[in-house]
């Protein structure tokens, strides 16, 4: 059936297209305010690619910020597939980040596997946990997720900071856990790179989630509550459960971006450590347009505007400010495709109220 | 209007469609949904502006820019979904954009003595002080008729006006008509109802895939002619329903109450049975108790009283899928709001409902193989233009009900809960789910007929009953009832002649 696959891979190209395109022009945006602030566009741009692709190390720096956002991403688009705004990855984050240190921490010598296995579970387990909370409260008293998501978020933050405050602190000035032993640490898939197994996780949890939304029955369950919730409950599918569900495993999935953090780069849970992971996964998730093979090259540019930026600032010597304004920029271009969606189902709305005003 | 073309990104709306209509007649443009009548009616409107052609009022050519531009040359609309202000009076919605000002404030009382004349004049009786809110359906059309009077309109178009009216309304719209064209005006009505056409009209334009099809005196055609300018082929319009002895009760309503988020009772203690080999229509005007009616057969709603039996037995489990355990297929009434999910591919909205299933799925796990082979049938069987891959939404209305039909009657049901299977379908579509509806009679299942269509009801159903504030008012074999009566039991009302002798009134 070549030609009912056709144009759907067509639609995918183009999106592709669209999506390059906004990258390009948010390039150019900058450009345009990098000049006016009087600085050198060139030196800015090569310094930008340099740090991101230039090299295997600047590559790996890449890969190294888009590896928590893969996790949050697809904790988003994932939700976002099933009709729900998981706005609460960052908290969720956070929650799994701890559960994974402590597990980490509470194991010692046991052999590798089993130690990195328990604490990722875990850390899945707190995501899960701390997604199931709103998910649960929407469906049985229809308590909007936004919200409850967001306050959770402030929860999870500070509940964590106070945890390792009171019961979890190391010596010394700073607010973190001990280290985890080197048992409970993910190995290096390339050595001094600092870039470990947890890609390949991020990776084979992407194809997951493909494929159950594409193949299996509990995922069309989902995509059902996505397009339309009503059609769902026509179809006999068990509404409040599967939204309790979507939330919890979308928190799982989110918390893995924590629990891969602490076991791979950070090697304790240290308070306030995400520079927004949580948030910039809403972002790959729109720019991924929900797909999750989509949520690969999002993250991947997010990553690289992460490592790229830091080496502007390094070598064309750009306050972090004005790089800061660039990431704004392309993030606002290339999440537009998806505003000009919403805005232009607005616009039909009105031009159909304009049209009945006509008519008076 | 000659020669006018429209279209809207690759779909031809109107295709060189050449329109004549005469002063002072009642001209009726006839067509499937999707012909084209409403597009070209907009065209002429002003709402839309032709991408080809030209239109002639008075044998002047012209050019319209908006309705503003009609309403000047005289041509005024009354649409499909009116569009009154709820809260307002009847007199402040009529003067709206033309109200008569004193001293920089509108002059109210004037506003009232203008509505009274023109209503006065072409007896159309409405409360300039009612609210809109507070009128019925019929009366509200009265007052957009009104509107596009008091605009000085000479050629008045109606949007298939009598799709929302009991049959006592479409009689009174049918004089009202009847008084306009004796006062000069000049009417075209829209439809897709052959019985109407014939009716009301003096001459007959047929749209078929945004072209015109035919123009002809309605005296010297018949519906039958009519169908088949509509259709492009013979269609059969009699619907046969050989007798039949029904079998045993397979569905049973004792006593089911239902109450809307707000407490209020919306199904008061209904009580029906459909046995095997019959169809029981209900009739109501919408609003009755229809859509609760549904929902609780179809156990989206719970019940706050009552029983609801498939095959003897009442459900184990809750919801929807207890039902269809027993051998329910239910034709929702609103495809797009829960017939579909208009995203998703064919393959997915032919085995929903049914996509926890075998052969469809294993543990969980969709099969394609099966899935195809059984969506390919469904398209086959029921002639749907698509592809397996295509969003059930690219499909046309009649193609999308098609498809919820087919998927619903494909497993041998017991009970057929059937809400308005024909709503906005065209006649070639109506003909094939009539078609069907009646073979799974043959085959033995109950149907529940639910419909707003009194014809498709009279025509296809054993027994009749009338829903009216969620009580059935009368129920009794289907020859009993006349169309009139039905009407005013629908409204409420018991028949002078009380005909349907022998109905059970409850």
């Amino acid at each position: 059936m070549s030609d009912g696959k056709a144009p759907a891979a067509w639609a995918w190209l183009r999106e592709l297209l669209v999506s390059l395109g906004a990258v390009a022009l948010a390039l150019l945006v900058g450009a345009g305010l990098l000049a006016l602030a009087g600085y050198n566009v060139a030196d800015a741009y090569v310094s930008l690619y340099q740090g991101s692709f230039g090299n295997i190390y600047s590559l790996a720096d890449t890969l190294l910020n888009a590896i928590p956002l893969l996790f949050t991403g697809l904790a988003v688009a994932f939700a976002f597939r099933g009709g729900l705004f998981n706005i609460g990855t960052e908290g969720q984050l956070y929650v799994a980040a701890l559960a994974t240190a402590l597990v980490a921490l509470a194991l010692p010598g046991w052999p590798s596997v089993l130690v990195i296995t328990a604490a990722l579970l875990a850390g899945a387990a707190a995501g899960a946990a701390w997604g199931f909370v709103p998910g649960f409260l929407k469906a049985r008293t229809g308590a909007h997720e936004v919200i409850t998501t967001i306050m959770l978020n402030y929860v999870a933050i500070l509940l964590t900071t106070h945890l390792v405050k009171t019961q979890f602190k190391a010596p010394g000035p700073v607010d973190q856990t001990a280290l985890i032993p080197a048992a409970a640490r993910l190995p290096e898939l390339i050595a001094t790179t600092r870039l470990t197994w947890a890609i390949v996780i991020a990776i084979a949890l992407i194809a997951l989630v493909d494929w159950v939304l594409r193949r299996s029955a509990w995922g069309m369950d989902v995509e059902l509550l996505g397009q339309n919730p009503e059609a769902a409950a026509y179809a006999g599918v068990p509404v409040q459960a599967r939204v309790a569900m979507i939330m919890a495993v979308s928190g799982a999935i989110a918390g893995l971006a924590g629990s891969t953090l602490v076991l791979g780069v950070l090697h304790r849970f240290i308070t306030n450590f995400s520079p927004g992971y949580g948030f910039t996964g809403i972002a790959v998730a729109l720019v991924a347009r929900t797909r999750p093979w989509g949520i690969v090259p999002a993250a991947v540019l997010f990553g690289a505007l992460q490592a790229g930026g830091l080496s502007m600032q390094l070598f064309a010597r750009i306050p972090s400010d004005l790089m800061t304004v660039v990431q704004g920029l392309v993030i606002l271009f290339v999440a537009a495709p998806g505003l000009v969606t919403l805005f232009r189902r607005r616009a039909g709305k009105t031009g159909m109220a304009l049209e009945r005003e006509g008519t008076r | 209007m000659r020669g006018v073309h429209k279209r809207f990104g690759p779909v031809v709306a109107n295709d060189g469609v050449d329109l004549a209509v005469a002063p002072g007649e009642i001209h009726c443009l006839l067509g499937e949904n999707g012909a084209g009548k409403s597009t070209l009616m907009k065209i002429l409107y002003g709402l839309y502006q032709p991408d080809g052609g030209e239109i002639r009022v008075r044998g002047r050519q012209v050019r319209m820019r908006g309705p503003r531009d009609a309403m000047a040359l005289g041509i005024g609309m009354v649409h499909q979904h009116f569009m009154l202000v709820d809260r307002m009076t009847v007199a402040e919605n009529l003067i709206a954009g033309i109200e008569p000002v004193r001293h920089g404030l509108i002059d109210l009382a004037r506003a009232r003595e203008q509505v009274r004349a023109i209503a006065d004049r072409y007896g159309l009786r409405v409360d300039p002080d009612a609210r809109v809110h507070d009128l019925s359906v019929g009366e509200q059309q009265r007052v957009e008729i009104l509107k596009a009077l008091m605009r000085n309109a000479d050629v008045l178009i109606l949007d298939e006006p009598t799709a929302v009216l009991t049959p006592q309304e479409v009689d009174e719209l049918f004089h009202v008509m009847q008084q306009l064209k004796a006062d000069g005006k000049t009417l075209i009505f829209i439809t897709h109802k052959l019985r109407e056409t014939m009716a009301f009209s003096d001459r007959v334009t047929v749209l078929r895939a945004g072209r015109n099809a035919g123009t002809v005196q309605t005296a010297a055609t018949n519906p039958q002619e009519l169908a088949e300018m509509m259709v492009g082929r013979h269609v059969s319009l009699r619907v046969s329903r050989p007798p039949q002895t029904p079998g045993d009760v397979l569905l049973e309503l004792e006593g089911v109450s239902v109450t809307d988020g707000r407490g209020h009772a919306r199904l008061r203690g209904v009580s029906l049975t459909v046995r095997s080999g019959e169809i029981l229509g209900i009739a109501g005007v919408e609003g009755n108790g229809q859509l609760e009616l549904e929902e609780a057969v179809a156990g989206l709603r719970p019940l706050a009283g009552g029983k609801v039996r498939i095959g003897g037995q009442e459900p184990l489990r809750a919801g929807p899928q207890g039902r269809r355990d027993l051998g329910l297929a239910h034709i929702p009434s609103d495809r797009l709001r829960r017939g579909l999910a208009a995203p998703l591919r064919l393959t997915r909205n032919g085995i929903l409902g049914r996509h926890w299933r075998a052969p469809f799925a294993l543990r969980g796990v969709l099969r394609e193989p099966p899935i195809r082979s059984h969506v390919s049938q469904l398209l086959e069987r029921f002639q749907i233009r698509g592809r397996l891959e295509a969003p059930a939404g690219t499909l046309s209305g009649g193609n999308q009900q098609k498809l919820v039909v087919a998927r619903e009657l494909a497993h041998g049901p017991k009970v057929i809960l059937a809400c308005q299977p024909t709503r906005g379908v065209d006649v070639g579509a109506i003909e094939q789910i009539h078609a069907q509806l009646l073979k799974m009679r043959s085959a033995g299942a109950a149907i529940l007929l639910i419909s707003a269509d009194l014809d498709e009801l009279m025509a296809l159903s054993d027994r009749l009953a009338v829903l009216y504030e969620g009580r059935i008012l009368v129920e009794g074999p289907a020859e009993r009832f006349t169309k009139p009566e039905l009407g005013l039991w629908m409204a409420g009302q018991r028949p002078a002649a009380a005909g349907a002798e022998g109905a059970r009134n409850v």
